[in-house]
C-alpha cells in the first residue's frame, strides 16, 4: 500500500524535479518567415529570453521584453548587442543590476535571503506530500 | 443637495448597523429573542440606505454634479453615458461605497433567506456581517466620503483614469469580482456564528456556508477571467495575467476558496478535516480583506493600485481586527472543533482530496510569500528587489500541472476505499486520452516539458471526468432503459453536486489548454510598415491599409486599418488597432484588436505612427487557443450553477467499503458508484 | 476555550501585521541606486546647444567624461515633454553660472525626444547656461541606470558619483552637494584651473 502512494508522490515529485531545469518560459519558436538569416531568430528568441526577466523602469510591473514603451526597446536593443558581443545572460543581467539596482531583475538573485523564497515552495509541497502520506496512513490504520 | 441625502442615509446606517451589533449577544443572553427581529430589521434598512447612497452616487456622476467630491474627482462631461456610470467603482471612495453596498445586499438576503432558522447560528453570522459592514459604513461617513462637498463647484473634472474608459469589460469585472469578493463574507460569518454560537460541529452551517462560498467562488472565477480577458484587450502586450501583487490577491483567496470547496466534502462524508475546513473558510474572508488591503494601501507598486491617501491605516487596522477575533476564536475552540481522522483505506477520492488541498495550499502560500516578498526583503535586507512572472511561472506551474492531473484521478476513484487492483482498473481507461494528447502536442511541436506535461494531463482529466458521465448514464439505461438525453438529465438532477463539479472540471481544463498553447506556441514580430506593406507571423499576414484619425469629445484617436490576409491573399478580416490620446493625460493609451477564431487569436497592437499618417509601426502576436480561456470560464460558471441549486439532503455518508462486497463482473466495481448516483 | 492557543496563533499573526506597518513607512516607487559611490559610467555625447560663458561649447563637438577629470560634473537628464523638468530648469541654469569660475561642468542630457524639441524648449525657457546634449538610443541613460526624467547625477572630480537626485532638483540641494564635493576633494575655490 505504501508503494502506491509512494508512486503518486512521485509522480508529483518528479513534476517538481523536472521542473527546476525546464520552468523557464519558453521562447516562442522563431516565426516561419524571418528574415534571410537564422543566426538573427536565434538572436531574437534569446534577446526575448533574457529581456522577459528585466523589468522595465517606466511600467508597472512589466518586462522589457513585454513594455511597448520606448526606454523598453532600448534596452532590449542592449541586450541583443551584448548578447551578440559574446556575452552570457548572466553578465548581461550583472550589467542592468549594477546600474539599476536588484529590483531591475524580476526574478531575484538565488543569494542570501533569497535562497529561502526559492526554497519555500519546494519544502511545501515535499514536506505537505509526506505530511500527507503520514496521515493518510494513520487514518488508515485498523483500529 | 444629493451629497447632504446621501451623507445623511450612510450616517444613519452606521448607528443602524452599531444598533444590530451590540443588540445579538444582548438579545440571545437575555433570552429576548423577539429583539432579533430588529437586528434582522437593521439588515434590511442598512441595504435600504446604502442603496439610496449608491442611487445618488449614480445619479450624481450622471448629471455631473461637480459639487460632490467624488464627481468632481472622476466625473467629466466628455465621458461616454456608460462609463461615466461604470466611474462609480473606477476611484477608491466609490469603490468602497460599491462593496458597502454589495455587502449590504448579501445580508440582506441572508437574513430573508435564512431568518427563519431557530438558534443562536444565523443571528450571530448577521452580527458578524453587519460589523464588517459598520467598517465600511464608517470609512464612507469619515476619511473616504465619497460625498464632501465641493466649493466653489467646478465646471467640468477630468474623467475616469483613462485605462478605464477603453472597454466594456469595465463594466463587468468589478461587479463580479466584488460579488465574488464580498460574497465570502457569508460563509465566514457562518463560521463565526458557529464557533459563538458553538454550533461548529454540526453540519447545519456546513450546508450553508458551502453553497455560499459556492455562488462567491462562481462570481470570482468569472471575475478573475473577465480580468484577464480586459487585461489581454486593453494593455496592449498579449498577455493576460502578470502576476501583479493585485492579481495576486484576487488568486489567493479563489485558491484557498478552491480547497475548501474540496475539504468540506471529505468533513460530510467523514466527518473529518473539521477543523482545516473552518480554516480554509476562515482564512479565504482574511485574504479578500488582505486584498482589499493591498490594493488601497500603496505599500505594493501595482498597475491596479488605487491612489493612495490615509486610507491604508484603516485598512490595516480592519486586518488587525479581523486577524485577531478570528484566531483568537478558531485557536481558543480548536479543541472542540476538531474531530478524529478516519479512512476507509488510501485508495480513495479522500486521499485525492488531501493531495488537491496540499498543492491549492501550497501555491497559495507560494503566491502570497512572493508578493510580500519585495517587502520583507526590504525590511531585512534593506534593498528593494522585484518578484515577477518569471518567479512565480517557475514557482507554482509544477504544482498546478499536477493539479490537474489530480482532476481526472479524483473523480474516477470512489468514496470510501477501495483495492489496488480496482483503483488500477478505475484509473487505467482515462490514460487512451492521455497518449492521445500527449501524441497531438509532440506534433504539433510541444517543446517544454511542462506544456508537455499538462496537456497530456489535461487529456487523462478530460477523458476521466467525462467518463464519469458516461458510466452514469450507462447504468442508468441498463436499470430504466431510458434515451440518453433523458438518463443524462435524470443522472444530473440526481447529483448535481457531483456533475456540476465534473463540468467545472471540464471548464477548467479548457483553460488550461488556452493558457498552456497560448504560452508554448505564441509567436510575434514588430515592424514599420507603409501602407501596401505585409507583415507575416505564422501564416498569419496583415497589410495596412492606413492610418487616420478622428475627434472625439473626450479623446483624439489615431488608428491603422490592417488587411487580415488568408494563404492566397484574399481579405478575410480587418483589425484596427488604435492610439488613444485623452485631452486630460500625456500618456496615450494604446487599444488594440483582436481577431478571435476557435484556434487562435490574431492580435495586432499600434506602436508608433508617423504624423502624417505615412507609416505606422506594429506589432502582430498570433496566439493560439486564447479563447478556450474566455470559453472555459463560462463552462466553469455553468457547471457552479448546476452543482449550486441540489436539493439540499445530506451527503450520504459513507457505508461499509465495497471492498467487503463480493465482486462480481469486472464492470459492476464501477457501476457500485452508479448505483449510488441513481439513489 | 483555550486561550493558550489563542495567544499562540496571534503571536504568529504578529509578525505580518508588524511587516505591513512597516510597508506604510516605505515607498515603493523610490528605488535605490547602485551607483553613488561607484565608478561614474563613460559617455561620449554629441553636442546641441552651446551653453554660455565657461561651461560652453562647440555644437556638433562631443564631450567625453574622460575629458572632465579633475572637474566636478553635474549629468542632468531632461527632456521638453517633461513638465517637472521646467521646474529646475531654472536652479539648473543659476547653479551652473555660479559655479562656472569653478572646476565644475554642467550637461543636460536630452532623454527620448527630438532634438527641434529640445531646441526650442530651450528657447521658450530662456536659454540654457550650459551645453544640452544628445543620447543616441538612451545608451548613456540606460549606463546610468535611468528610471525616468529629470534625474541629476553629480560626479566628483575624481571620476566617482557623489550623489543621484530623483525628481527635480533644487538649488539648495546643487549647492549643497557641490561644496561639499569641492570640498572633500580638496579643490581650492582660488585656483585658476589648469593649476595644481
Amino acid at each position: 500500500m505504501t508503494r502506491r502512494i509512494a508512486f503518486l508522490g512521485m509522480l508529483a515529485g518528479a513534476a517538481l524535479v523536472a521542473g527546476d531545469s525546464g520552468a523557464q518560459t519558453t521562447p516562442a519558436p522563431p516565426a516561419p518567415n524571418q528574415p534571410s538569416s537564422a543566426t538573427d531568430s536565434a538572436l531574437e528568441v534569446r534577446t526575448s529570453a533574457v529581456a522577459a526577466t528585466l523589468r522595465c523602469p517606466v511600467c508597472q510591473g512589466e518586462s522589457i521584453q513585454d513594455s511597448p514603451s520606448e526606454l523598453a526597446q532600448q534596452m532590449r536593443a542592449v541586450v541583443r548587442e551584448r548578447l551578440r558581443a559574446g556575452e552570457s545572460p548572466e553578465e548581461i543581467k550583472a550589467y542592468f543590476a549594477s546600474r539599476y539596482g536588484e529590483w531591475i531583475l524580476l526574478e531575484p538573485k538565488m543569494t542570501g535571503l533569497n535562497i529561502v523564497l526559492y526554497v519555500l515552495p519546494v519544502v511545501l509541497v515535499v514536506g505537505g506530500l509526506i505530511l500527507v502520506v503520514a496521515l493518510v496512513r494513520k487514518w488508515t490504520r485498523p483500529v | 443637495m444629493t451629497g447632504t441625502i446621501a451623507h445623511s442615509a450612510l450616517l444613519v446606517s452606521v448607528g443602524v448597523l452599531a444598533l444590530g451589533v451590540i443588540l445579538t449577544p444582548v438579545a440571545i443572553r437575555s433570552g429576548r429573542r423577539e429583539w432579533l427581529q430588529l437586528v434582522y430589521g437593521a439588515a434590511y434598512t442598512n441595504f435600504l440606505l446604502v442603496t439610496i447612497a449608491t442611487v445618488a452616487m449614480v445619479y450624481a456622476l450622471v448629471t455631473h454634479d461637480f459639487s460632490v467630491s467624488y464627481v468632481a474627482a472622476v466625473g467629466s462631461r466628455a465621458t461616454p453615458l456608460l462609463f461615466t456610470v461604470i466611474s462609480l467603482w473606477g476611484a477608491l471612495e466609490g469603490s468602497i461605497l460599491f462593496w458597502a453596498w454589495v455587502l449590504a445586499m448579501y445580508a440582506a438576503v441572508v437574513v430573508w433567506l435564512h431568518g427563519r432558522k431557530p438558534g443562536n447560528l444565523v443571528p450571530y453570522a448577521t452580527m458578524t456581517m453587519l460589523a464588517v459592514a459598520a467598517f465600511f459604513a464608517f470609512l464612507l461617513v469619515g476619511p473616504a466620503d465619497p460625498f464632501r462637498p465641493v466649493f466653489p463647484v467646478p465646471a467640468d473634472g477630468p474623467g475616469p483614469n483613462t485605462l478605464l474608459q477603453n472597454h466594456i469589460l469595465m463594466a463587468v469585472h468589478p461587479p463580479l469580482l466584488y460579488l465574488g469578493y464580498v460574497g465570502m463574507t457569508v460563509p465566514f460569518a457562518f463560521a463565526i456564528g458557529a464557533i459563538v454560537s458553538n454550533e461548529a460541529t454540526s453540519n447545519d452551517w456546513t450546508l450553508l456556508s458551502r453553497r455560499w462560498m459556492l455562488a462567491s467562488w462562481s462570481f470570482l472565477t468569472a471575475a478573475i477571467i473577465a480580468g484577464m480577458w480586459w487585461s489581454y484587450e486593453v494593455l496592449g502586450w498579449g498577455g493576460y495575467w502578470a502576476w501583479d501583487p493585485v492579481e495576486n490577491a484576487s488568486f489567493l483567496p479563489w485558491l484557498t476558496a478552491t480547497a475548501y470547496l474540496h475539504s468540506v466534502m471529505v468533513q460530510e462524508r467523514r466527518n473529518m478535516l473539521r477543523l482545516w475546513t473552518l480554516n480554509l473558510c476562515v482564512a479565504t474572508f482574511v485574504l479578500t480583506i488582505l486584498g482589499t488591503f493591498l490594493t488601497r494601501s500603496g505599500i505594493l507598486s501595482s498597475v491596479h493600485a488605487f491612489t493612495t491617501g490615509t486610507i491604508g491605516y484603516y485598512f490595516l487596522a480592519l486586518i488587525a481586527l479581523v486577524l485577531t477575533v478570528t484566531l483568537v476564536l478558531v485557536a481558543g475552540h480548536s479543541d472542540r472543533i476538531r474531530t478524529p481522522g478516519k479512512l476507509g483505506g488510501a485508495a480513495s477520492r479522500e486521499t485525492v482530496f488531501l493531495l488537491n488541498n496540499l498543492f491549492l495550499t501550497a501555491v497559495m502560500l507560494t503566491v502570497l510569500v512572493g508578493t510580500l516578498y519585495p517587502l520583507i526583503a526590504e525590511a531585512i535586507r534593506g534593498v528593494k528587489v522585484s518578484v515577477g512572472e518569471p518567479f512565480f511561472n517557475r514557482m507554482t506551474i509544477p504544482a498546478m500541472v499536477a493539479l490537474i492531473f489530480l482532476m481526472g484521478v479524483g473523480p474516477s476513484l470512489p468514496w470510501g476505499s477501495t483495492t489496488w487492483a480496482d483503483a488500477r482498473k478505475r484509473l487505467a481507461p482515462p490514460l487512451a486520452g492521455a497518449l492521445i494528447m500527449a501524441a497531438i502536442a509532440i506534433a504539433v511541436g510541444t517543446r517544454s516539458i511542462y506544456a508537455l506535461l499538462a496537456f497530456t494531463f489535461v487529456g487523462y482529466a478530460a477523458v476521466g471526468n467525462l467518463r464519469e458521465y458516461w458510466i452514469g448514464m450507462r447504468a442508468r439505461r441498463r436499470a430504466h432503459g431510458e434515451s440518453w438525453p433523458t438518463a443524462l438529465t435524470r443522472l444530473v438532477r440526481g447529483n448535481r453536486r457531483r456533475y456540476g463539479g465534473y463540468v467545472a472540471h471540464i471548464g477548467i481544463l479548457l483553460v488550461a489548454i488556452g493558457v498552456t498553447a497560448s504560452s508554448a506556441f505564441r509567436t510575434e514580430r514588430e515592424a514599420t510598415l507603409l501602407p501596401g506593406e505585409t507583415l507575416t507571423v505564422s501564416g498569419k499576414t496583415v497589410r495596412l491599409k492606413g492610418v487616420w484619425g478622428r475627434e472625439e469629445p473626450q479623446r483624439s484617436v489615431i488608428g491603422a486599418t490592417l488587411d487580415i490576409l488568408d494563404r492566397d491573399g484574399r481579405v478575410t478580416g480587418t483589425l484596427e488597432p488604435r492610439m488613444n490620446f485623452y485631452h486630460v493625460s500625456d500618456q496615450p493609451v494604446p487599444t488594440p484588436d483582436v481577431k478571435s477564431s476557435i484556434r487562435g487569436d490574431v492580435y495586432v497592437n499600434l506602436m508608433a505612427f508617423e504624423a502624417n499618417g505615412a507609416n505606422a509601426t506594429i506589432k502582430l502576436i498570433v496566439e493560439p487557443l486564447v479563447p478556450w480561456i474566455w470559453f472555459g470560464g463560462l463552462v466553469i460558471v455553468i457547471g457552479s450553477i448546476i452543482g449550486m441549486f441540489h436539493s439540499g439532503r445530506r451527503a450520504v455518508p459513507v457505508r461499509k467499503p465495497p471492498a467487503a462486497a463480493p465482486l462480481a463482473a469486472p464492470d459492476a466495481e464501477p457501476e457500485q458508484e452508479a448505483v449510488e448516483a441513481l439513489t | 476555550m483555550n486561550w493558550k492557543r489563542s495567544l499562540i496563533a496571534l503571536l504568529a499573526a504578529a509578525p505580518l501585521l508588524a511587516l505591513f506597518a512597516f510597508g506604510f513607512t516605505r515607498n515603493p516607487a523610490e528605488i535605490p541606486s547602485p551607483l553613488p559611490g561607484r565608478p561614474a559610467p563613460p559617455f561620449t555625447l554629441a553636442v546641441l546647444t552651446a551653453g554660455e560663458g565657461a561651461h560652453a561649447r562647440t555644437p556638433g563637438d562631443t564631450i567625453r567624461l574622460s575629458e572632465l577629470a579633475g572637474k566636478v560634473v553635474v549629468v542632468n537628464f531632461w527632456a521638453s515633454w517633461c513638465l517637472p523638468c521646467r521646474t529646475e530648469h531654472n536652479a539648473l541654469s543659476e547653479a551652473a553660472r555660479h559655479y562656472s569660475d569653478k572646476r565644475t561642468q554642467f550637461i543636460g542630457v536630452l532623454y527620448n525626444d527630438s532634438p527641434s524639441a529640445g531646441i526650442r524648449w530651450i528657447g521658450e525657457l530662456g536659454g540654457m547656461s550650459y551645453p544640452a546634449v544628445t543620447d543616441v538610443e538612451s545608451r548613456t541613460a540606460i549606463d546610468y541606470g535611468l528610471y525616468g526624467v529629470p534625474e541629476t547625477f553629480i560626479i566628483d572630480p575624481a571620476g566617482r558619483v557623489a550623489h543621484k537626485h530623483l525628481g527635480p532638483i533644487t538649488g539648495d540641494v546643487l549647492r549643497r552637494v557641490i561644496d561639499s564635493v569641492l570640498v572633500s576633494s580638496g579643490t581650492p575655490d582660488s585656483i585658476a584651473p589648469g593649476a595644481g
